[in-house]
């Protein structure tokens, strides 16, 4: 990570911020280049699907957006404010913990593996992290989880663990989980691509509810491209690091300007 | 004599030997439990120095035999000022012993934990520390508890070496009454039926229950 | 507090390094006997003659059970009364070498296990008989990854020698011993016994660790 000075990159951004911005934002593995110099904003309740081939860098958006990744060079800005970095004496030097503890707080996640609790029920599961984080007392975090697990449709299988749960309800009992921690920006890392088909439409359909219901900012990596055309605002495709087309879904879709776009799509729904 | 009278004129004195092995038992499985939770930890932890402090450790209380340790702890430290009785001298070898054996089965323990547990947890904004006593220790503990059942019959018979430091423990009653009597079978042999008990009736069977206790608690069972 | 004394520490060493030898050599002889007797006990867990499964099965689990110091005293004490003149040095490799023995033959057992059933089948239909079954098809395969479990017991044998000087066998704890009481000190010889131990166990437990990365690149490349 590196240090910029104010000019390079501002301590805050204005009062009309998008939500989330990534300036600059670029990652490495050793040689290879996983971003790119990545430039995105994503405005307040905006929809992004999040498309293209594997090892084009998609996933790891995502996961430094989440703070699972660290950055090599650019900034991330969550609510206007820097994510991956804190102002201090006139620069800003990358984060330490605590900044990265409070402003993680904006984002929630949901994983391609649930990554459940299995030695949790579905309602502590949703519990947890309110209780142990945020500090709510333990009535109060149940009464939220049990309207969080009645939501996407799982009050009657609250209190069983993980393991006897199919994929779909384990999904969206991870749905519930990080929506319990009230993030302003909800990530989904490809939620449906280990699921069985037939379970597939629950977990849609809950992303489906939270897309209608709510003002959350929302990014989803996925491969359902009925699913992104359907609900998403705006589609960016990833080619090696940098996003090579993005529009609205009818663009995207229908018709695409960029060769490579054209490619994936027509691989893709030839495939499905 | 026969047997049963053997038993009948020398029996208390086997039980208040084994109750004295059971006692440096409970106590050297505090301590190991303790350094094996300490040291296991430090040998994960990103501070290079903590990390090496805990290699240290570990390698010299694993590549020296419990003997050796024993008999340094008992005589040797007084020279440095440290004077420990026989008894506690005793367990505590046993447990620092065993405990360095036990900080890599909680090594291996927390790292056979899932990946997408720790992010999962992080992806919550839970604390380090929360992380780990909350979600991730729950689960490795589980896994690391059959290794921990053979590593606590292996602690039991470590206590045996405390007799050679003269504790009264069952070994050192055997020894005695066998230097009384010369009933060498008898005497031995009924020390070994009791250590027999102590690991395959107590030790054994109740490792077995946390193992399934625990896994009830995690929805396995 | 504590003083180190070098002159005094090199009049002991020689003394220290005849007891480190006979170390090795007890260490040795028990592991010898613990390869073969283990070896005996696996397959005796397998042998279709009634009764005598349950008997070795217990034996063993009584041997790995109970302490070694136990067993020591055992042999040494009670041989005699079934007629066995015993010397130290032979009670004390017989105990080491029962008791590792009971180790092995788990080691080797689980080796055997893992020997899939199909070799079992393929030697039933060409009609070998069980030396030749086991000798030339199901040991061979069974053994190499038992080789870094049987390494683990050599370093463990050896770090338990030290048992062997309470009935009087010369090895290198009962020499620090001796060197103690007569010159009423302790910190050299038993540091010396320490570092000893170290200076040959840890090379020998990293060694036994390449071996076993060697033997598993070995067999994954053997696979496929």
């Amino acid at each position: 990570m590196k240090t910029y000075s104010l000019d390079e990159f501002p301590a805050t951004l204005g009062a009309d911020a998008p939500m989330v911005r990534f300036a600059g934002v670029t990652k490495r593995y050793g040689d290879l280049t996983v971003l790119d110099a990545l430039d995105l904003d994503v405005s307040e309740g905006e929809i992004i699907s999040v498309i293209g081939p594997s090892g084009s860098g998609k996933t790891t958006v995502l996961r430094m957006l989440m703070t699972l990744e660290t950055i090599d060079e650019g900034v991330i800005y969550v609510a206007g404010e820097p994510l991956t970095h804190v102002q201090r004496g006139g620069r800003l030097v990358p984060a330490n913990q605590r900044h990265l503890r409070r402003m993680r707080g904006h984002i929630g996640m949901v994983f391609q593996h649930f990554n459940l609790f299995p030695h949790m029920t579905a309602l502590e599961n949703c519990m947890e992290a309110p209780v142990h984080v945020l500090g709510f007392s333990k009535k109060q975090a149940r009464a939220r989880a049990e309207e969080l697990l009645e939501m996407v449709g799982l009050k009657d299988k609250q209190d069983q663990h993980p393991t006897r749960l199919s994929g779909g309800q384990q999904q969206r009992v991870a749905i519930a989980r990080a929506l319990a921690m009230r993030p302003k920006v909800m990530l989904f890392d490809e939620v449906t691509s280990a699921l069985d088909p037939e379970v597939v439409g629950e977990v849609l359909n809950v992303i489906r509810k939270l897309a209608r219901e709510h003002n959350l900012t929302m990014l989803m990596v996925t491969h359902q491209m009925g699913f992104a055309r359907e609900i998403s605002h705006r589609v960016c495709f990833f080619y090696e690091g940098k996003i090579a087309e993005a529009g609205r879904p009818e663009e995207i879709f229908a018709e695409p300007k960029n060769e490579r776009t054209r490619q994936f799509l027509s691989a893709v729904l030839e495939a499905g | 004599m026969s047997y049963p009278e053997f038993l009948a004129e020398f029996g208390p004195r086997f039980v208040s030997g084994a109750w004295i092995t059971v006692q440096q038992t409970v106590l050297a499985i505090l301590v190991a439990v303790g350094i094996a939770l300490v040291m296991g930890l430090m040998r994960l932890s990103h501070n290079l120095a903590m990390r090496g402090v805990a290699t240290v450790y570990i390698e010299i209380f694993r590549g020296t035999s419990l003997l050796v340790q024993l008999y340094w702890i008992f005589f040797v430290l007084p020279l440095f000022g440290v004077t420990l009785d026989k008894f506690t001298a005793g367990f505590l070898a046993v447990g620092m012993n065993i405990g360095s054996y036990g900080a890599e089965l909680v090594r291996g323990g927390i790292l056979s934990v899932p990946k997408g547990q720790w992010e999962a947890a992080l992806a919550l904004n839970m604390s380090p520390t929360k992380r780990m006593v909350r979600i991730i220790f729950p689960q490795a503990l589980l896994n690391m508890l059959p290794p921990w059942g053979n590593l606590l019959i292996e602690l039991l018979k470590g206590t045996a070496l405390v007799a050679l430091i003269s504790v009264a423990d069952l070994m050192f009653v055997s020894k005695q009454i066998n230097g009384s009597t010369f009933l060498s079978a008898e005497a031995f042999g009924t020390a070994l039926v009791i250590y027999y008990v102590l690991a395959r009736l107590v030790i054994s069977p109740g490792m077995r229950r946390l193992e399934r206790v625990m896994s009830r608690r995690m929805g396995r069972a | 507090m504590f003083d180190w004394r070098w002159d005094f520490t090199f009049r002991i060493l020689p003394a220290l390094i005849d007891g480190t030898i006979n170390t090795l050599i007890a260490a040795g002889g028990g592991y010898a006997i613990a390869v073969v007797l283990g070896l005996v006990f696996a397959l005796a867990q397998r042998t279709p003659v009634p009764g005598l499964r349950p008997v070795v099965r217990e034996l063993v689990e009584v041997i790995r059970s109970t302490p070694l110091v136990l067993q020591i005293f055992f042999v040494f004490y009670v041989g005699p009364q079934f007629g066995l003149r015993l010397s130290p040095w032979t009670a004390g490799m017989i105990a080491i070498g029962l008791h590792y023995a009971a180790y092995l033959s788990e080691v080797y057992r689980a080796g055997i296990d893992a020997v899939p059933r199909g070799q079992w089948e393929a030697c039933r239909a060409l009609n070998l008989s069980p030396v030749r079954t086991y000798a030339r098809v199901i040991l061979p395969q069974a053994l190499p990854p038992a080789l870094a479990g049987m390494g683990n017991y050599l370093v463990g044998i050896f770090k338990d020698t030290p048992m062997l000087s309470v009935i009087g066998v010369g090895e290198l704890m009962h020499t620090a011993n001796a060197i103690g009481s007569e010159h009423y000190r302790f910190l050299e010889p038993y540091t010396l016994v320490g570092l000893i131990f170290l200076a040959i166990s840890l090379p020998a437990a990293a060694g036994i660790r390449a071996f076993e990365a060697r033997v598993r690149a070995a067999l994954g490349m053997e696979k496929g």
